[in-house]
């Protein structure tokens, strides 16, 4: 609980709900017909509507992105570190805008809701989703709060996916994209993660073919594992050394006496995993990290991302960090050769750094420092 | 470096085209690119590997890329630039000669200002005073000096013939004798710093 709020924090916010009736179309050929979308902004829309930033959050991001919604909430929004006022997204000179995206969990349309036309929960009917889906809601939302062009788009991890397919999708809707610990395509082991957590989830007694909610079961154990999965896949070697080591949680190693040993990295382990399994919806789960897998910026382009690129009218600002294995420099690399090859603009930064991927929601000195020098700048050209 | 206007910048400006597509090696905090994205338009990136002057860069307004030099350009295609540049670093990578082949590779033209190790004063220091020269241009101890491949007019001339490279143009900046027509003359002596245009 904060016993005050922080100076540089956003304070208390209220999520809000916008609602559509124009049916979505989405790539799997299904359309949505109605649908809603629960979003948080912070700052004030300058009058040209010209100061709007969108955030897009990752796997397991939500709306709730800084701030907090009680003086009761243990913990602020998931990148408070950098949204606020003074902060690397300046919410005193920015109007900021973060979704929770429609297949989420946490009040967007998505498998936990009814299916008003069968009355029953979406559950593993929900219709499959891409990231292009994702971006023509939060055009649709975009167009709802009046913002005709995003001073800037904003995302790491699978959130880096959406600002590039934002730059490729609706070019002339946005001035400037971060593209943080992203990629354009995962990698077969990336995928192969993905297919562990899936497995996880589905293996789960209480999963019921993803009709759990029907059947009032919860897949506690299969979610929780997913989570310890792609939980260590976001650490590093060298971080887990260094915050955990071989340290005890309980138990000895006495000899003659048995005294049952846990570490402290497993009991850190169970508790992300017991913490998320109460949090997050298992048919959404599943769901995102297929989004991921079946992400290829390219595939539309003759896989030719420098062909995709051409189509951009943004100017770029790509970041990673050195020990991210799970959406490595390599990846992010990438995406830079490409935008040069293609003639756009693009800085690159490559933060040196043990935090994993992690590190992009992290206070981490040089990468805030780039990344609000860079934010200074969209805040100058904007008019 | 930002304040102090560098000659070599203001010379080598009339080889590069208006609107061309411009790679600045060790660009530093794109003071360079971003008086020639104003004085031609060009389309510049920048290639620096210290944090300070990337977020200096990135202040500047320049396209600014983490990337270490002595790692090589090979992310870069052939001919992908109208001018690979790169003033006052040849001398500060580990493999100068490949650095060299890499710029003729990705660019059409390149142009290459280094501080000339045969100035005479830097002959005076180390003739008579019998140490390595430490002069306000070149402000290190041989112990903690970047730049750790010297050389001279003479010596970049033999590089270039033994490769083949041609010199299109070159000229030479000299402090001391701005006005002296002797570091042009005798610029292995007299110059400070040479630009050299160069191609394939």
């Amino acid at each position: 609980m904060p016993e005050s709020i922080p100076k540089n924090s956003v304070g208390i916010v209220t999520p809000q709900t916008m609602k559509f009736d124009t049916p979505l179309p989405l790539d799997s050929g299904q359309t949505l017909n109605s649908y809603e979308i629960v979003y948080e902004t912070y700052g004030k829309l300058n009058v040209d509507k010209t100061n709007a930033i969108l955030i897009c959050h990752a796997l397991s991001g939500t709306h709730h992105a800084a701030g907090y919604h009680s003086m009761e909430d243990k913990r602020p929004g998931w990148w408070d570190t950098c949204i606020g006022p003074g902060k690397a997204i300046d919410t005193e000179k920015f109007y900021v805008v973060c979704p929770n995206n429609i297949g989420g969990c946490h009040g967007s349309t998505g498998p936990n809701h009814i299916n008003p036309e069968t009355g029953k929960y979406w559950g593993p009917d929900f219709p499959p989703l891409r990231v292009r889906d994702w971006v023509r809601s939060q055009a649709c939302l975009a167009d709802k709060l009046g913002i005709d062009q995003w001073a800037a788009v904003v995302g790491g991890s699978l959130g880096g996916m959406q600002v590039m397919r934002w730059s490729l999708e609706y070019p002339e809707r946005l001035k400037h994209a971060l593209v943080i610990a992203s990629a354009m395509k995962l990698t077969a082991q990336n995928i192969a993660f993905n297919e562990v957590a899936r497995t996880a989830i589905r293996s789960d007694d209480d999963y019921n073919d993803g009709y759990f909610l029907e059947k009032e079961t919860i897949p506690k154990k299969g979610l929780a594992l997913a989570r310890m999965v792609g939980h260590l896949t976001y650490l590093t070697d060298g971080l887990m050394g260094e915050k955990f080591g071989r340290e005890l949680r309980s138990g000895d190693f006495e000899r003659g006496a048995y005294n049952e040993v846990q570490f402290q990295v497993e009991s850190y382990l169970q508790y992300q995993g017991e913490k998320f399994s109460t949090t997050f919806d298992a048919n959404t789960y599943i769901m995102l990290t297929r989004v991921l897998d079946y992400f290829d910026l390219a595939r539309e382009y003759n896989n030719d991302p420098v062909e995709a690129f051409r189509n951009a009218l943004c100017k770029f600002m790509v970041i990673s960090f050195t020990t991210d294995w799970r959406f490595s420099p390599e990846r992010s690399q990438e995406i830079k050769n490409a935008l040069i090859t293609a003639g756009k603009d693009v800085s690159y930064a490559e933060i040196d750094t043990a935090q994993g991927h992690d590190a992009f929601l992290l206070p981490i000195a040089p990468y805030i420092r780039v990344f609000a020098s860079y934010m200074q700048r969209v805040a100058q050209e904007i008019t | 470096m930002s304040s102090v206007i560098r000659t070599d910048h203001d010379l080598l400006q009339q080889w590069i085209h208006a609107g061309s597509r411009v790679l600045d090696l060790g660009c530093g905090d794109g003071t360079l690119l971003k008086q020639l994205s104003q004085s031609k338009q060009i389309q510049g990136y920048g290639i620096e590997n210290n944090r300070e002057l990337i977020i200096a860069g990135i202040e500047n307004g320049i396209n600014i890329l983490e990337q270490n030099l002595n790692d090589g350009l090979s992310n870069f295609p052939d001919n992908s630039f109208d001018t690979v540049l790169m003033t006052q670093a040849i001398q500060a990578m580990s493999r100068p000669a490949e650095v060299l082949d890499e710029m003729l590779r990705v660019g059409k033209e390149c142009i290459v200002t280094f501080p000339n190790f045969g100035n005479w004063r830097a002959r005076w220091h180390l003739a008579i005073k019998g140490r390595m020269p430490v002069t306000k241009q070149l402000d290190f101890e041989w112990y903690n000096t970047p730049n750790i491949h010297f050389c001279t007019v003479n010596d970049f001339e033999a590089l270039c013939h033994q490769k083949g490279i041609r010199v299109l143009n070159r000229t030479m900046v000299s402090e001391q004798f701005p006005d002296n027509s002797l570091k042009q003359v005798l610029p292995n002596l007299f110059a400070q710093t040479a630009i050299y245009q160069l191609s394939k």
